[in-house]
């Protein structure tokens, strides 16, 4: 008796540390945090000072102008930065999925942006941006055209550049295993029923690539709605508010505006933002589980 | 159309060669079996053909036309892989139609003629499930009936069979001599298996380490075979092998060897230009038969070791001085294990080798 009970207890004991942490590192702050968003709350009073507000904070939020103009960053910037990168990462791993020599190399090079830390990157690409030395401007005026404003009235469309220079990589290798673990018999039988190059990338690989594929845009999505460094580094949100994204926002309104409640508030809605993109990414593999057990139960009535 | 040729044809990986210059020739409509132990490079020449490896060396022709340069899409053949290799995320129906799809068939001919390979092969019932939700033996059936479809005049198969249980096998094994009555085309065959070569071959080509041993009918290879590798590899149980020198006596030249003494059909001794020389005896399972009182020199004195029951037949395991010997008997003759007992040997059934060389004498 005392050992079954001993027995069902065990894997509790084993995940007690990691749910203790979770709970310490994870929820405290989390619930903290949604406490506070109900609260008129400045950074010199402590939390028990706080007014208690209800919903006011997420309300005037939601009829903020600039809140709904930074989410409209946010949202343009993300799905704009992940199309281009799937389209660009998987492109680039269908062209160099082949054995030729020194493609290893070049696949190493590839991957080399992904690894560079966020804040050096939106260094460098500031430096490459500026107007007057920056390497794009000068570039462009030693072949006779005229400098682009970067960072200035082209500021969104700069930081997107930046972004998908640094992520496509990770799209790039996730999609190139991909493609390495398809059925290579599969693609042979294309080749012999007749299926040109093109052929072959429309109507096998990439069908066979898209739960891959799928699951890999999510990432990066929910990845995108986070960005920070960069862009922190490279506009600091401006000019204006034009590449002035959620998270950016957030950390001003607590430290510039000193208002942690409508902070807090804010963090909230992003949470929730990305809550539904990670709900819609379960979903999605819990829907291909069904198919094969489905599949699996066909085989067993047969 | 045409009859398939290889010339000469050679494959390298690096520097390592694996095919060393192929020769074959394949008439209309026949079905060429390609059998040969693991490595021997069957498959590769098989792809070869396909277009799916590039020719190292040495030219394919399609009849009049040489093909190494074409891509496997212009070549016109259909092909069966050993893992069956069927479009996962389509179901039957489409993976049946790819190829008349990817031709901008009319829908109607495309239907039609899913339908009458479906028929053929049995799926009818299965068309709207995906490769996942099939059993083996189904998908195996779904990679023909995908080849069929196609209408090529070359079907190509490698080891379609390999992945089936034993029960399946022979029943698949059936449906494709049936088959094969009913379409009339090229067909080029790789197995590992003998008794597939051998029910469903028109000519057969054993290969071996990259060579071709020796090809021609079935009935050809098990009766003549050119050397001691096809002798041994066509058969089941396989052929005994013997040592024993050639020795004239009174006339009469015999096999001798330690334990026995076979003479050799007059026929085949004047065939033979010398005596005194180092052969291998071979002699089938089939060519031994239970004799308590054939005359020696006729017969082999074997003393059973094992004996393996398979229902009517038992196949024993024996020993003749240091060889192994494999016999079959009738399972109801009563015998011991340690027992010796003497078999005749039919006089057509004695083959010769050259002990070196392996040839057949
Ligand atoms: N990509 C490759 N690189 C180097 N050697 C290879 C390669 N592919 C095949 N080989 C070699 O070529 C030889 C022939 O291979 P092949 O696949 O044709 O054998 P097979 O007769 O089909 O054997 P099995 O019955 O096992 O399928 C083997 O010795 C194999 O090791
Ligand atoms: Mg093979």
């Amino acid at each position: 008796m005392r050992a079954q009970t001993l027995n069902r207890a065990t894997p509790y004991m084993f995940m007690a540390p990691a749910a203790i942490i979770m709970a310490i590192a994870l929820l405290y702050p989390l619930g903290y945090m949604i406490y506070g968003s109900f609260r008129d709350w400045n950074p010199s009073q402590s939390i028990g000072e706080s007014e208690f507000v209800g919903l006011k904070n997420y309300i005037t939020l939601f009829f903020d102008p600039a809140f709904r103009e930074s989410l409209s960053v946010t949202l343009t910037f993300a799905f704009v930065v992940v199309a281009a990168e799937m389209v660009l990462g998987v492109g680039l791993a269908l062209l160099l999925d082949r054995n030729i020599r020194g493609m290893s190399v070049l696949r190493t090079l590839f991957i080399l942006p992904m690894m560079i830390a966020p804040v050096v990157v939106g260094l460098m690409w500031r430096y490459m941006y500026h107007p007057t030395v920056g390497t794009f401007n000068t570039m462009l005026k030693s072949w006779g055209f005229d400098g682009i404003d970067w960072l200035g009235q082209n500021a969104l469309l700069s930081v997107i550049i930046a972004d998908v220079w640094q992520w496509t990589p990770f799209i790039f290798i996730l999609a190139l295993a991909a493609l390495q673990s398809l059925p290579r018999s599969a693609l042979e039988a294309a080749r012999i029923d007749g299926a040109t190059a093109w052929q072959q990338i429309i109507h096998i690989k990439l069908p066979l690539m898209m739960p891959v594929l799928i699951v890999t845009g999510l990432l990066r999505l929910i990845d995108a709605f986070k960005v920070l460094e960069v862009i922190l580094v490279m506009t600091e949100g401006g000019p204006g508010l034009s590449t002035e994204i959620v998270a950016l926002r957030i950390s001003r309104t607590a430290t510039e505006f000193r208002e942690l409640g409508v902070a807090a508030a804010m963090s909230n809605y992003l949470l929730m933002l990305l809550l539904l993109l990670t709900v819609a990414m379960f979903a999605i593999t819990r829907l291909q589980e069904a198919r094969a057990q489905r599949a699996a139960r066909q085989i067993q009535e047969d | 159309m045409p009859q398939i040729r290889l010339q000469n044809l050679v494959k390298r990986y690096g520097h390592l060669e694996v095919l060393h210059g192929i020769d074959l020739q394949m008439a209309e409509n026949e079905f060429t079996v390609l059998v040969g132990p693991s490595g021997c490079g069957k498959s590769t020449t098989l792809r070869m053909i396909a277009g799916l490896e590039t020719v190292s060396d040495g030219e394919i022709f399609f009849g009049d036309q040489p093909v190494s340069q074409l891509e496997p899409k212009d070549r016109g053949l259909a092909m069966v892989f050993q893992d069956y290799a069927l479009y996962p995320h389509m179901d039957v129906a489409h993976n049946i139609s790819f190829a008349l799809r990817l031709q901008k068939r009319p829908k109607e001919e495309i239907k039609a003629k899913v339908k009458e390979v479906a028929e053929i092969v049995g799926l009818t019932d299965y068309l709207q499930r995906k490769p996942g939700a099939l059993s083996g033996g189904q998908r195996q059936r779904v990679a023909m009936a995908r080849a069929l479809a196609k209408d090529s005049e070359i079907f190509l198969f490698d080891e379609p069979l390999s992945n089936l249980d034993a029960k399946l096998r022979g029943q698949m094994r059936a449906e494709l001599a049936i088959m094969r009555q009913r379409v009339q085309k090229n067909m080029i065959y790789v197995t590992h298996d003998q008794i597939e070569a051998m029910t469903l071959a028109d000519r057969i080509v054993v290969m071996s380490d990259g060579y071709i041993q020796q090809q021609g009918s079935p009935e050809e290879l098990f009766k003549h075979p050119a050397n001691k590798f096809v002798a041994g590899f066509l058969g089941s149980p396989p052929m005994n092998f013997l040592d024993s020198e050639l020795i004239d006596l009174d006339g009469t030249l015999y096999a001798v060897g330690e334990g026995f003494r076979i003479a050799i059909p007059a026929e085949k001794a004047h065939a033979l230009d010398q005596s005194d020389k180092a052969v291998t005896l071979g002699i089938r399972p089939s060519d031994l038969s239970y004799a308590p009182d054939a005359p020696p020199g006729l017969g082999l004195d074997l003393e059973v070791i094992v004996s393996e029951y398979v229902g009517a037949q038992s196949v024993l395991l024996c020993v003749c001085g240091q060889a192994s010997v494999t016999v079959e008997l009738k399972s109801e003759t009563p015998i011991a294990l340690g027992e010796t007992l003497r078999f005749a040997v039919r006089p057509e059934g004695i083959h010769l080798f050259d002990r070196k060389t392996g040839t057949a004498l």
